[in-house]
């Protein structure tokens, strides 16, 4: 199998280079400033306007398989997540039944293996059973059956003293608690960001103190436990500033925030729009800006989507009983490109935020651009132009306030375990 | 009878006016002896206008107070659900029971009819009269249901591209008649 | 002679926040003219003849309903009255599968009242049909709102320049937004007086001024408007209790003296005696909380006039 890419923009952790790439079965032949001819190849890129990224990774997606096929499925979400351009997601335990035991882990694994869709699923298993908050998984297990990381996400874990216990279980298998952070009695009951608009709508509001107070928490007990911890779609500017903080003192902590909270705000959700309704919520401008900031002095390490299926009947109803949440893989790399045109971040970010740190900080094994290496790629096409629709979309739910939008960029390509995949 | 030679008409210089009122107001007096049981009502707005300045010729000749009051037929008109637009509610006053009253309705012009019929309608939520008998100052034709006018200022033959305005001193300034084509604005 | 002809735009009345002042006068002024209706004897009028209206309510209430429904009966519209106990629509049909029936049995006019706020929003842009809000959750009360400013603007001569004062559970409640909307586009000051739980800084984002306590939010007033107080907000740890909200917050004669002397005070009802207002106010001159119940007809006739009326909004360029 022979795979000629020329005169591309590639983003190489040196800096970014226009290149000529000749990929032989699975793994990079040579990378030149000379146009490759190549007879016989299966397939030639030659186009100046397409970007070769590392093969990228949404760790943070909920597939809804085993239990809530109505709303995706693994097959679904992983047709999603690759033609979104994703090489691998992290997909979280708030299955039926939860993924609290090795079981599940391997029934997730398994099932992926089996649509062959060449993305991978990487299991985050659950840190107490069944969500409770009350007993620690065998984390010892589930990392063997392919856990790359701990969550509860959906929900935080309610007692501090659970919390402790799982930070320092973790670390005797070197694994990262990645927090769902959330004071939950604040919270409760709460709808939209507690705030202007929800005064306005007569929505009981979620107050930021509940994310801020969790953070605080989290990153507190990881500080005393010395344990590795990784806080998730961090949406206020307070919270970036906690993480800032604590890395400065030397704790063992990455982040990530979503799409969402660097691109909308709480006004979107006047008239009362469900399909905007997500937890943690949309919060305000100055958050918005203070979440660019953290990603470009290198606060916030990855994007993630949070993609959170929900069928149409959980979104087209009255406001209160909406489910919380957003679909996202597929607008990730839209969205993602606005920060490097807006000038905040550049080429090499992106694939550090979407490739590189999400592989690393999961002890996965990190696609890299050079000679030699495994050809793992997402190739983009930065200007192309599609609208966000049920057509377009692949995911089983189409729950995004995206729909209808035009967003600019896509992936075009993905090359993976040898061969090469065309999206559009 | 006046030619049209210019695009207005004028049906009724004051002086004519005057003379017309007078002249229905006899007749009304004439026809109902009982001023006691009598009621004027005047349909809004011209017809209250018109109401109040044949309720004072009455009472100036026969030295009396007659009973008088005011209909607006908005919410009885029967193509309320077509018009489009929601016409200003004036007020009703009709101050008293019209049981066995002597009813006469006024208003300033007879057209299809179904103002008047609207004002029947409302008239019989406040009572029985005796009888409801009918005051216009101008007719000019065009009935789409059997509705006539008992007293009659003149009869003004029209076509459905005019307009009879009938002008109050009271509210435009002076007593007079016009005839003229819709399609003129003043 | 040529009448004053105002279009009237809306499918729905939703709430008061959208209303211009236009809007706004006009069915008050509407609403005087129906007042009449309501001295005859025969209380009758045969306006919305044929019309169906179907009052659609998943909070009890019999005072709003009772009034919507008098509104509806006395311009000749049919009414139906469905209650759904809140329980049962959590198993039972969606309000979207309700609604969509109510429409396809060829009703004109659907009036809703829901815990959830937003809900009526919801169902009027699903539906062909004129909506009504009777009260979503805590967003808005629109009628209310409308005959608490007929009300005002009978005893004070007029509807602008004045000073509102809005006591008790403000977050909460619906009635309070919807007047604070109104009162705010016809140029009138609006306080919000009560604990720091029920009255959050935020108010003042949406035009109100905040006090915390009754001298100061009563100060120069011209209308003080009770809230009732809400039993089961206590279970929330809003206030600790009733004897300690009435000894801070109660309406009654020495409290409502640091308001002007021909102060008026209002209720939207149903009334807490002896907690948040004193019995012997409710019962003096200044309570005019019977007439803002009369003025609760007319100001839904004129709402039922102005929505269901005048033919279909496409029609309207006769």
């Amino acid at each position: 199998m022979k795979i000629v890419i020329n005169n591309a923009t590639i983003v190489t952790s040196s800096g970014v280079f226009r290149k000529n790439i000749l990929v032989k079965d699975c793994i990079i032949d040579k990378i030149s400033d000379d146009i490759f001819k190549e007879k016989g190849a299966d397939l030639v890129i030659n186009n100046r306007e397409l970007l070769v990224f590392p093969g990228l990774m949404d760790i943070h997606t909920h597939l809804r398989e085993p239990g809530f096929e109505y709303k995706e499925d693994i097959e679904t979400g992983l047709t999603s997540a690759h033609y979104g351009g994703f090489v691998s997601v992290g997909v979280m335990a708030n299955t039926n039944p939860v993924n609290d035991n090795s079981t599940v882990t391997h029934f997730m694994k398994c099932r992926a293996k089996q649509t062959g869709i060449p993305v991978e699923l990487h299991p985050v298993a659950a840190i107490t059973k069944g969500l409770e908050g009350e007993n620690l998984t065998e984390m010892g297990e589930l990392k063997e059956a392919g856990a790359i990381a701990f969550s509860d996400d959906g929900k935080a874990v309610k007692s501090s003293e659970i919390m402790r216990r799982a930070f320092e279980y973790a670390k005797t298998f070197n694994m990262t608690i990645f927090c769902h952070s959330e004071d939950s009695t604040l919270s409760r009951e709460g709808q939209i960001n507690e705030g202007e608009m929800s005064i306005m709508l007569g929505l009981k509001g979620i107050p930021r103190e509940a994310e801020i107070l969790g953070i605080y928490r989290d990153l507190t007990l990881a500080k005393l436990t010395g344990g590795t911890v990784h806080i998730t779609h961090i949406s206020t500017k307070e919270g970036v500033e906690l993480v800032r903080k604590f890395k400065k003192e030397g704790v063992r902590v990455s982040c990530d925030t979503c799409p969402q909270y660097f691109t909308l705000t709480e006004k979107i959700l006047m008239g009362y729009n469900t399909l905007a309704k997500i937890n943690p919520p949309l919060r305000t401008e100055s958050d918005r800006l203070a979440i660019i900031e953290g990603l470009k002095d290198g606060t916030i390490d990855i994007i993630s989507s949070d993609h959170a299926p929900h069928h149409r009947d959980e979104k087209h109803c009255e406001f209160d009983r909406a489910a919380f949440g957003m679909i996202g893989l597929e607008t990730m790399v839209p969205l993602c490109l606005e920060l490097v045109r807006i000038g905040a971040l550049d080429f090499n970010d992106l694939a550090e935020k979407l490739s590189r740190k999400p592989h690393k900080i999961f002890n996965l094994p990190t696609p890299k651009i050079k000679e030699g290496e495994e050809a793992v790629f997402t190739i983009i096409d930065p200007n192309y132009e599609w609208t966000v629709s049920e057509e377009t979309l692949h995911s089983k739910s189409k729950n995004t306030p995206f729909l209808g939008k035009t967003l600019k960029g896509k992936a075009k390509y993905i090359i993976k375990g040898g061969k090469s995949f065309e999206l559009f | 009878m006046s030619k049209r030679l210019k695009k207005e008409v004028l049906i009724f210089d004051e002086k004519a006016f005057q003379r017309v009122i007078h002249r229905i107001a006899s007749e009304i007096i004439e026809k109902n002896p009982d001023l006691d049981n009598l009621v004027l009502i005047g349909i809004k707005k011209g017809g209250s206008y018109l109401k109040e300045r044949l309720k004072k010729d009455i009472e100036d000749r026969e030295s009396c107070s007659i009973y008088s009051g005011d209909i607006d037929i908005t919410l009885y008109r029967d193509d309320i659900s077509k018009i489009g637009y929601h016409p200003k509610i004036e007020t009703t006053e009709i101050p008293i029971n019209l049981d066995d009253k002597y009813v006469v309705l006024i208003d300033d012009v007879l057209f299809t009819g179904r103002t008047v019929r609207a004002a029947m309608d409302a008239i019989f939520d406040f009572g029985r009269p005796k009888r409801i008998q009918l005051a216009v100052m101008i007719d000019r034709g065009h009935r789409e249901l059997p509705i006539q006018a008992d007293y009659v200022g003149k009869v003004v033959p029209t076509s459905r591209k005019e307009i009879v305005e009938v002008y109050f001193k009271e509210l435009q300034g002076k007593d007079c008649v016009i005839l003229r084509d819709l399609n003129e604005t003043r | 002679m040529r009448q004053d002809n105002f279009i009237w735009q809306r499918k729905d009345l939703l709430g008061t926040y959208d209303l211009s002042k236009e809007e706004i006068l006009y069915l008050l002024d509407t609403a005087k003219s129906m007042e009449e209706v309501l001295e005859r004897d025969v209380k009758k009028v045969p306006t919305l003849r044929g019309k169906s209206v179907v009052t659609l309510f998943y909070e009890p209430s019999t005072r709003t309903r009772t009034s919507f429904e008098l509104a509806a009966k006395i311009l000749s519209s049919d009414t139906i009255n469905i209650s759904v106990p809140s329980s049962s629509a959590t198993k039972g049909e969606t309000i979207f599968d309700t609604v969509k029936n109510i429409e396809a049995m060829s009703a004109d006019c659907i009036i809703i009242r829901h815990n959830m706020s937003g809900v009526s929003e919801f169902i009027a842009n699903q539906t062909r049909l004129a909506v009504v809000n009777a009260g979503d959750g805590s967003h808005e009360h629109p009628s209310q709102a409308l005959l608490d400013l007929l009300t005002i603007r009978d005893y004070k001569g007029k509807i602008e320049g004045l000073k509102i004062a809005i006591v008790g559970d403000v977050l909460h409640s619906r009635v309070a937004r919807s007047n604070l909307f109104a009162l705010k586009k016809l140029n009138n000051t609006v306080n919000f007086v009560g604990p720091v739980t029920f009255v959050p800084q935020e108010f003042e984002n949406l035009g109100a001024h905040v006090y915390h306590n009754l001298e100061e939010g009563l100060a120069d007033v011209d209308v003080v408007m009770v809230l009732r107080l809400q039993k089961e907000r206590m279970g929330r740890c809003f206030y600790p209790s009733e004897r300690e909200y009435a000894g801070f917050f109660s309406i009654n004669s020495s409290t409502i003296k640091y308001a002007k002397e021909d102060v008026i005070v209002m209720h939207p009802g149903p009334v807490n005696r002896g907690v948040e207002i004193s019995s012997d106010l409710l019962d003096s001159k200044r309570s005019v909380v019977l007439d803002q119940v009369k003025r609760g007809v007319a100001v839904r006739m004129a709402i039922l006039y102005s929505l269901l009326s005048g033919g279909r909004i496409e029609d309207s360029n006769k």
